[in-house]
């Protein structure tokens, strides 16, 4: 049932995304997630965030998919801003609905720990590119025993 | 669809590279790898950040190794590691 993938420019409302993903009464659990920009050095400038237009949406659907395969989930929500963002700004949007918490919240941490380190979106902070977090490949690295 | 490879670099690599797409022949058996050594050789030298170790290559928007053969009509792209989220 309903996945909803979206890269966009515009801002997007929490509160409107769960009310779409806890529709109906089998939706026991929703779990929603908000990445926001941080401040940064030199945050008086923008952060800018690019990506891979074709790939980023397919990379994203796959993981999904994935993560159907691994838990009983209803509703799936995953929007990822690009552009000029500034400290505050909401970045990612994923939100799952689901029967039980146990699967959402799951889900949702599976999903996140694999966008970071497998969509491709790019930040540059200023005018400097950010770096790859190991911390970040070993979260998604984590998922191995736990998850297809 | 001709007997061309598009090529596309993303993010800290474009800026380095100060190139985002170009189209190449293909005129013979290509690897990605032979495909980058011949843009180093060709391009000069600030296309030596091809060499980086830390770079992915996707063909046609899925994630390849180094000695996956190119087909003309392919969309190649060298990105580095992610940042979203």
């Amino acid at each position: 049932m309903g996945d909803k993938i979206q890269v966009q420019t515009d801002d997007f409302d929490q509160g409107a995304e769960y009310r779409e993903l806890a529709q109906g009464s089998d939706a026991g659990a929703v779990v929603t997630f908000v990445g926001r920009v941080r401040d940064f050095a030199g945050s008086d400038q923008s952060m800018w965030l690019e990506h891979y237009p074709g790939m980023t949406e397919k990379v994203l659907a796959e993981l999904v998919e994935r993560a159907r395969h691994n838990w009983p989930l209803i509703r799936v929500t995953i929007i990822h801003r690009i552009g000029h963002l500034a400290p505050g700004d909401q970045i990612v949007f994923v939100g799952v609905s689901s029967a039980h918490r146990k699967a959402a919240f799951a889900a949702s941490e599976f999903l996140m720990d694999f966008l970071k380190t497998q969509a491709p979106f790019w930040k540059r902070e200023g005018d400097r590119w950010v770096e790859a977090k190991d911390s970040d490949q070993a979260a998604a690295d984590a998922w191995r025993e736990r998850a297809k | 669809m001709s007997n061309t490879i598009t090529v596309l670099f993303f993010a800290s690599l474009a800026d380095q590279l100060q190139c985002r797409s170009l189209s190449l022949p293909i005129t013979s058996r290509l690897t990605v790898q032979q495909l980058r050594d011949q843009l180093i050789q060709e391009k000069g030298a600030a296309w030596a950040a091809l060499n980086s170790e830390r770079l992915r290559c996707a063909v046609n928007q899925q994630i390849v190794k180094l000695d996956h053969v190119l087909q003309s009509g392919d969309e190649v792209a060298f990105f580095p590691p992610v940042t979203g989220g």
